[in-house]
């Protein structure tokens, strides 16, 4: 049963790669070969420069062939990044490929120990500890399960948009799940965009009409998924849809219900505005919303509220009758294959800077707001204003406000040296203001943008190189009174200076989205220690997670501008469907099994299955898992108290010949 | 018997999500760190069986390092609250077998703590290394010198085989 | 006519209770008295150890040996009956397992004969005398055994050919091995004489345990009234169950009380309160650490009570770091 040969005889192949100089530089990689060989059952064992390499795949083969191995072990890198393509080699040599085991003395050895006699030891225990394992192995076969086509796309800024359209395109049905009213995300509000200026309106408002008709796209707003269960192919999601108290179906969007509210005058700070402008209860987020439909906010509308209301809005919409104050929250079961999350950032609160003075100055602004002001569709048509209305006659950019910061946020946020530099140059263009930019260093690494940074400098705008100290209205000087002024060490010219604007921006960073944490534990994926999402690598799988099925793109996974988000989603939408049409997925074999002659029915184990994979099989009253739908975690295997259920892939028997491995070699 | 070149060795059990990988983060940042512990991977920390721990020590470990994800955040959903609530119990076994607390150490290590793993091996074999070697395989031999070495018949009782090894 | 076969009773660290477990097989004992030819029972019958010196190696058939390994007498018989026997059966939870003598290796020597002869409440010991392995008197010499350090289980010091676990072994257990062994119809060597499942397979209260049990807390039988057809564990109590081979037909479930583990665990298992350690606390019914400490408070002794039988086969053994001391003459 253990084997191939017919005597029953482990016949094992051993190879230890040198992977150039990474393992070789520190462990002596011939020693342990040589000290391998002398084991019982060691048929072949070699020492390599490159195993994974088309060469070193080949003496795996050619020794299964000519040695009659049953048995491979490979010392090399982490499982995670070769195991699969070792197990190909071992198939393809005609041996089963879960015959095969791998050892970490790279990763786990040689590129974290410093001395070669202890790194060597450590190897030679862990190659042994292999060899005492893999004996137990036996021939195992992949399972396969099939894959739900439709797709789940949760968060509509311009990542996701661009995720949805690319696989409905291809003819994918994607669920588009928004949390806001509108899609459209953070892009909808910016005026221009960086390097070519054009308008963010124009390239975006498109990409959202073309989410809105399209047939294979189902387009839910104002929703939340609130549940995730099963597995790669086979997701079943939960979507809770808020209730807008307007049938998107009926409305039309003429806004005329606004225009009727019993509020005479907005009176609520419009959240697209950044607080800029004010709003009624009943609102559309912003002309271009899609859907373009009005949304009644339940804690601002007297009707929601108190039930006391003249409904006007109702009146006016008599001929449509959109409104419906009956609506209640719905939750709606979705079955998916693949989920990709593009939920976007939050911005960096200014307030948590307090020598900024945001917050304390009504003329020291974000970047956002300013935005907001220079879009000819915002709270000020255009206009670039001071809160007393008077247009600013000098302006100044403070960078990396909560980036590269040890106090607040470690990372570079990316986007904000261009953003800045484009705001810089709006300024300009509407004011003639004398624009003066504080930086650390200037980041503008794309296509087009050092040329853009050129621009900037053509057009006038100063920049002072040094971290800005501190805010402040005190006058010193006569030229400062009525101003702000910036305290800061310009260090290429070697003094502290005092630089008086009317107007300050801030360039805020990007942080992740402030419930990141339950998003992420919904998804079953990982955040990275500065909290945005976590990708299965960061230069071969930027956009996989590590649970299969689950993909991340745009700025939930890490700052980055535009053009950036759509390639991750591009990428992201690729990887979905090359599972979607490959049709299956391969289980790995690593799932646990009852022994039902040894199993005396105690049902210890039955509570202890997340997946619910374990029950009572009412004819036998013993306990039976579902191989389907098992994932192999192993808990109920440690727990039953009598050895009655074992564990593909990691039975007692080979986990603890792996400790005797360890530990026989002193 | 105390011998200066005496080394703590750590059997080191890691869940293949957080952990197994947080390890991996920690050799590709090149951080280097103790090389007194050897991972043995497991798919989950809720697959530990205590047995493994007990087994471990009694082949010769001088600690026993157990690595899982982070409460809440298990791959799996809800293995590593199983390995919690066993570990309480096995810590307290452990006291009243005379295994000092710092040589059974259950962490929480997500997988992008690649610093943590090396904080955490470091922390413990320094501590383990104050405390000595457990060496139970060599007591084992030493107990086994109470009883009178006597021929025996076909078969040498298992106790005694171990003595020799 | 043939000779009948010899067998042989020896009993080493032991309370009796497998003596009385032969006994109890009751009538069906002088079946077995027919059958064979018992040559030495020392509860039972007269002999001396010179009569099993004489006898040539291999000629008992079986030796059925209960009780732990704890001093040098009881090991200088245990391999003398192992070179006259063919078969050397492990009778008991002691032979077995090490049995509830076995929890002694929690001590070390010197701490257990301090107490029982010296700091025992019950104890008036001004002299401090201690047990002598040899004490002359009047000319004549007395001796005693040595005190081992460790208590043994068989197969830790000989080579055993079989085990009828129990404490004691059930008559029927004990029937259905010896008859095995007259009719020469047993298992490969090294076996347990008894059924390789749990012993929820036997009891009767299996059907009523729940398949979604958690623990919220643990109580132990002289708290609780028990319900005599209701699952002990659904019950809160810690039952040894799930983790101990069947053989015994429930016979502590059927009298209202939890089964404590004394078959030992099955062949798949290295060690047994490991085990039942890890079904137990996996199914407490909490996420937060300070209530499962408060849940687990409910199981006071996890070595007296999940080892209770078993600590001399379990992977530890002894507690770590104890003294193995010479035998001394004087405290």
């Amino acid at each position: 049963m253990n084997t191939q040969n017919k005597n029953g005889e482990v016949r094992i192949g051993f190879y230890i790669c040198h992977c150039g100089m990474n393992i070789a530089g520190v462990v002596d990689c011939p020693s342990v070969a040589q000290y391998i060989a002398k084991l019982p059952g060691v048929v072949v064992s070699r020492d390599y420069k490159y195993m994974c390499s088309d060469p070193g795949q080949e003496l795996i083969r050619q020794d299964i062939r000519e040695h009659k191995l049953n048995r491979v072990v490979v010392a090399s890198c982490s499982p995670s990044l070769h195991e699969h393509t070792f197990r190909n080699a071992v198939e393809s040599g005609g041996l089963n490929p879960f015959y095969f085991q791998m050892v970490n003395i790279r990763e786990h050895d040689s590129w974290v120990h410093t001395d070669r006699a202890q790194a060597t030891a450590k190897a030679r225990a862990l190659a042994r500890a292999a060899i005492s394992r893999v004996r137990f192995h036996r021939a195992l076969e992949t399972t396969r399960a099939p894959i739900n086509p439709d797709v789940l796309v949760v968060g509509g800024g311009i990542s996701g948009i661009h995720a949805a359209t690319t696989m409905a395109n291809a003819g994918k049905k994607v669920f588009l799940v928004e949390r806001e009213p509108s899609i459209g995300g953070q892009m909808a509000k910016f005026d221009k965009t960086f390097p070519t200026l054009d308008c963010a309106a124009c390239i975006l408002t498109p990409k959202m009409s073309a989410v809105r008709s399209h047939k294979n796209i189902t387009l839910w707003t104002y929703s939340e998924v609130v549940k995730v269960e099963g597995y790669v192919g086979n997701y079943t999601v939960t979507v809770k849809r808020k209730p807008r108290y307007v049938n998107e179906d009926l409305c039309v969007g003429c806004l005329e219900c606004i225009q009727a509210c019993v509020f005479k005058e907005p009176k609520f700070a419009d959240e697209f505005n950044m607080g800029l402008s004010k709003r009624k209860p009943i609102y559309i987020p912003f002309t271009q919303a899609v859907p373009p439909v009005v949304v009644i906010d339940p804690e601002r509308c007297l009707q929601v509220r108190t039930g006391k209301c003249k409904k006007t809005c109702l009146e006016a919409c008599a001929d449509r009758q959109a409104i419906d104050f009956t609506q209640k929250e719905e939750l709606v079961e979705i079955k998916v294959g693949n989920i990709i999350i593009a939920t976007g950032f939050k911005l960096f609160d200014a307030k948590r800077i307090p020598q900024y003075g945001y917050g304390l100055y009504p003329n020291v602004i974000t970047a956002i707001e300013l935005e907001r002001f220079v879009t000819s569709s915002g709270p000020t048509g255009g206009e670039i204003v001071m809160r007393d209305g008077h247009h600013p006659k000098s302006v100044g950019f403070i960078l990396c406000v909560g980036s590269r910061d040890m106090k607040t946020n470690r990372w570079c946020s990316r986007t904000c040296c261009m953003h800045s530099m484009k705001l810089a140059q709006l300024v300009r263009e509407h004011t003639d203001a004398d624009v003066t930019v504080f930086y650390m260093d200037i980041r503008a690494p794309g296509k087009g943008y050092e040329e853009f940074y050129d621009k900037s400098l053509k057009e006038g705008i100063q920049f002072v190189r040094g971290r800005v100290a501190e805010v402040t209205d005190w006058a010193m000087a006569p030229e400062e009174e009525g101003k702000l002024v910036i305290r800061v060490e310009d260090t290429l010219a070697g003094f502290v200076r005092r630089v008086p604007v009317d107007m300050i921006v801030l360039a805020t960073g990007m942080e992740p989205q402030a419930d990141s944490q339950e998003v992420r534990r919904l998804f079953n994926m990982s955040c990275g220690s500065e909290g945005w999402f976590l990708e299965k690598h960061p230069k071969l799988a930027p956009v996989s997670t590590f649970t299969d099925g689950v993909f991340i793109a745009g700025c939930c996974q890490g700052p980055k501008d535009i053009p950036d988000s759509i390639a991750q989603a591009g990428a992201a939408a690729a990887e979905a469907m090359a599972l979607i049409d490959k049709g299956y997925i391969e289980q790995e074999p690593n799932t646990a099994y009852i022994v039902e002659a040894d199993c005396s029915g105690c049902k210890s184990c039955i509570p202890l299955c997340p997946y619910t994979a374990i029950s009572l099989d009412d004819a036998t009253q013993k306990a039976k898992i579902n191989e389907a739908l098992c994932k192999g975690c192993g808990t109920c295997v440690a727990a039953c108290p009598s050895g009655s259920i074992r564990q593909n892939l990691f039975e007692d028997e080979e986990i603890f010949s792996e400790i005797e491995g360890v530990l026989s070699y002193v | 018997m105390s011998d200066p070149n005496w080394q703590p060795r750590i059997v080191a059990f890691f869940c293949n999500w957080c952990t197994y990988t947080a390890a991996d983060l920690a050799g590709v940042s090149r951080i280097k760190y103790a090389s007194n512990a050897c991972v043995i991977r497991l798919m989950c920390s809720g697959r530990v069986d205590p047995q493994f721990i007990l087994d471990a020590l009694a082949k010769g470990a001088d600690g026993v390092l157990i690595g899982g994800c982070h409460p809440g955040d298990c791959h799996y959903g809800e293995g590593n609250y199983k390995t919690m609530r066993r570990f309480q119990m096995l810590r307290r076994l452990l006291r009243d077998m005379g295994i000092e607390d710092q040589r059974v150490r259950l962490e929480w290590i997500s997988a992008s703590e690649g610093e943590r793993v090396k904080t955490v091996i470091n922390d413990m074999v320094e501590q383990v290394r104050a405390l000595g070697p457990l060496n139970l395989p060599q007591h084992r031999a030493e107990w086994d010198g109470e009883m009178t070495s006597s021929t025996e018949p076909a078969g040498q009782p298992a106790e005694q085989e171990a003595a020799h090894a | 006519m043939p000779d009948k076969p010899k067998i042989g009773f020896y009993w080493c660290a032991s309370c009796g209770g497998c003596e009385e477990a032969v006994v109890d097989l009751a009538e069906d004992i002088l079946g077995v008295v027919e059958a064979v030819d018992i040559v030495f029972w020392p509860v039972a019958m007269d002999f001396k150890k010179k009569h099993i010196e004489a006898m040539p190696d291999g000629s008992i058939v079986a030796t059925l040996l209960n009780g732990a390994i704890r001093t040098s007498e009881q090991e200088e018989m245990a391999r003398m009956l192992r070179r006259k026997s063919r078969y050397l059966i492990a009778y008991g939870a002691c032979a077995q397992l090490g049995g509830i003598p076995s929890l002694a290796n929690q001590f070390s020597r010197e701490q257990l004969l301090r107490y029982v002869y010296q700091e025992a409440p019950t104890v008036v010991n001004e002299a401090k005398t201690r047990p002598q392995t040899s004490f002359q008197n009047n000319g004549h010499t007395v001796t005693l055994p040595e005190f081992h350090n460790v208590v043994r289980a068989l197969d830790q010091v000989v080579d055993v050919d079989y085990y009828i676990p129990g404490c004691p072994p059930t008559p029927k257990i004990t029937k259905a091995a010896i008859g095995a062994l007259l009719e020469g119809k047993l298992p490969p060597k090294g076996s347990v004489l008894a059924p390789d499942m749990a012993l929820c397979d036997q009891c009767p209260r299996r059907t009523s345990k729940p398949t979604d049990l958690g623990f919220p807390k643990f109580k132990r039988p002289h708290q609780v009234a028990l319900d005599p057809n209701l699952c002990l564990l659904a019950q809160d109590i810690v039952c040894m169950g799930p983790a101990t081979r069947a053989g015994c037909e429930a016979v502590c479930p059927a009298g209202n009380m939890p089964c404590t583990g004394c078959f030992g665990p099955t062949s798949r298992v290295r060690d047994q309160g490991a085990k039942i350690l890890s079904s137990l606390c996996s199914n407490v019914a909490s996420k937060d650490e300070k209530e499962i400490h408060d849940v687990l408070a409910g199981i006071p002794d996890p070595v007296g009570t999940f080892y209770r039988y078993g600590l001399g086969k379990s992977l530890l053994r002894r507690k770590a770091n104890l003294p193995v001391e010479p035998a001394k003459e004087t405290p």
